[in-house]
């Protein structure tokens, strides 16, 4: 029963797991100088060697005007590597804290029944394709990386690394702007990070594929899917998930009654072929 | 069917205004949050900082610094700081710069935000030529200026009769004792806070304010005789100077006051 519990939980408990991870490592750094993962999501230093950068942050720097050092492009360029392999928005259920919250909220809709209450407002999916054009506008403008200024990301990781100061109240909002405005309403709809991670990992190798003779057409998979658009094939067609807004989750993996759902690596001919 | 239309024409552009609002509202709240982070507050950053607009554009925030910084004087800003969130600082009154010779902080930057080649100066890295700030007393409430014998700042200072001198005065109100006045000396502050951190009375009396705040600037229109480097300056200044004078009116004041064919004439005129 309990071992039963883990396995259908086995990709939400391994995801916690390794959130809290890095985030107990990058505090570990602040905390007691362990030097494993040193800095924090915007930018650190893997065992001491190893330079990570967030892609998105250094191209607002960018148009903010800065000289860009050759540590964060190469920090730039590891990060662009793996996630055109296993995708980018891997690091938004795998990594991101502000992830924790939101599918807490989003969770907590499912089980208080708000989800199927008509929206007043119906937010666009593309919004925060919008949103990454006026980030860098504003970065431009301002000379400053304008959505670092105000990212709950960075409050978030930033918080329980170094403090949070009133940021919480941030994070609070969103909480609740995901809980009783819209479904999956930041991460799935506003974040410009997140956009632009699936920009990155449109193409990546590692893909959830969907088998069309398995599906017993339960439709529990869309219920759980924080990202519905992307699971247009499902029950029609059996192919790879190829939808760059695919967070990765392994949700429909999880919840799917008869396995129709695994994760595989899918070449890029046959993606572009479909 | 044409009615059909013409309803979802009206509800397409009502979605379109919807979104431009939305759009609207939200760019303009993030702007004004992004132009109020620029308003000047005081607060230290890191030795190494490059100009606090550069700064701000370059420092990636990743607190790598604040993690590097073997005393904890730096924090990270939070959101209710009122510095631009996320970037290190540090308050010399709870923690100061200890101007560790191997600077750790700007040694852990990885956008070169903490600028190691301010560091150097006649070929030599040295954190001495760290300019955080420069220090500055309040003659008021220092006690050194009220007659003790203080020096505690120039005790924990680390350029201790370099950044800061004791000049020695006459007291005239006892007629027996000395003042030992402490005075910066702008050149070699480094503006590390370690006066203002050992300063005895409630509210620090030796305060390190930023650069863009304390220090001063001659201009090019003052030139101090005494220095040759300064008068030199003089020795390619051309001296045919020719002024042009505006051209005196030749009508006397009578004929301006009783003008009527001047400026007034055209109100009379039609």
């Amino acid at each position: 029963m309990m071992s039963n519990f883990l396995y259908r939980h086995r990709y939400y408990i391994s995801r916690r797991l390794l959130q809290i991870t890095i985030l107990t490592l990058y505090f570990g750094a602040n905390a007691y100088g362990w030097k494993i993962a040193v800095g924090d999501l915007s930018s650190s230093l893997i065992f001491n060697f190893i330079p990570l950068s967030d892609p998105f942050a250094t191209l607002q720097m960018f148009f903010a005007g800065a000289i860009i050092a050759t540590d964060v492009l190469i920090g730039v360029g590891i990060i662009l590597f793996i996630y055109g392999v296993i995708g980018g928005r891997f690091f938004c259920s795998w990594v991101c804290p502000v992830n924790i919250i939101t599918e807490t909220a989003l969770w907590l809709r499912r089980v208080l029944n708000l989800q199927e209450k008509e929206n007043a407002i119906a937010f666009s999916k593309n919004i925060r394709y919008w949103v990454i054009i006026v980030s860098l506008g504003l970065s431009f403008i301002f000379s400053l990386t304008a959505f670092d200024m105000i990212s709950p990301i960075g409050i978030a990781h930033r918080g329980i690394i170094f403090g949070f100061g009133f940021g919480w109240f941030f994070l609070l909002a969103i909480f609740l702007f995901d809980l009783f405005s819209q479904r999956y309403g930041w991460c799935g709809h506003i974040c410009p990070l997140g956009g632009f991670n699936a920009i990155i990992g449109k193409y990546s190798l590692v893909k959830v594929v969907h088998d069309k003779e398995r599906c017993l057409y339960s439709m529990e998979c869309f219920k759980v899917c924080p990202e519905i658009q992307v699971l247009d094939m499902v029950g029609k067609k059996s192919k790879a998930i190829t939808g760059a807004e695919c967070i990765k989750c392994g949700h429909c993996i999880e919840v799917c009654p008869n396995d129709a759902f695994k994760v595989s690596i899918v070449s890029l001919a046959e993606q572009i072929k479909g | 069917m044409e009615n059909l239309d013409n309803q979802k024409r009206r509800l397409f552009l009502q979605k379109i205004m919807q979104g431009v609002g939305y759009g609207a509202f939200g760019i303009i709240a993030w702007s004004s949050y992004l132009s109020q982070s620029q308003a000047k507050s005081i607060f230290l950053r890191p030795p190494g900082a490059l100009s606090e607009k550069k700064f701000v554009s370059t420092c990636i925030r990743s607190g790598m610094c604040v993690q590097a910084c073997p005393y904890d004087a730096l924090k990270l800003s939070t959101i209710s700081d009122n510095i631009s969130i996320g970037t290190p600082y540090f308050i010399p009154r709870e923690e100061a710069c200890h101007l560790c010779p191997d600077i750790p902080c700007a040694n852990a930057c990885p956008t070169q935000a903490l600028d190691l080649q301010s560091f150097i100066a006649d070929n030599k890295s040295s954190i001495n030529n760290a300019r955080m700030g420069l220090a500055t007393i309040n003659t008021a409430t220092c006690l050194a200026y009220l007659g003790l014998q203080c020096t505690m700042c120039i005790r924990a200072c680390p350029l201790a009769d370099t950044a800061i001198v004791l000049h020695s005065e006459r007291n005239p109100r006892t007629d027996m004792h000395a003042f030992l006045k402490p005075v910066v000396v702008p050149d070699y502050c480094t503006g590390c806070g370690m006066c203002e951190r050992a300063c005895p009375t409630k509210v620090a009396s030796i305060r390190v304010l930023p650069l863009s705040i304390s220090s001063g600037d001659i201009g090019e229109h003052y030139i101090v005789g005494w220095r040759d480097e300064d008068e030199g300056r003089l020795d390619n200044v051309s001296t045919d100077v020719t002024l042009e004078r505006t051209k005196r009116n030749e009508k006397s004041a009578l004929d301006n006051v009783n003008d009527t064919d001047g400026i007034l004439k055209g109100l009379y005129d039609e």
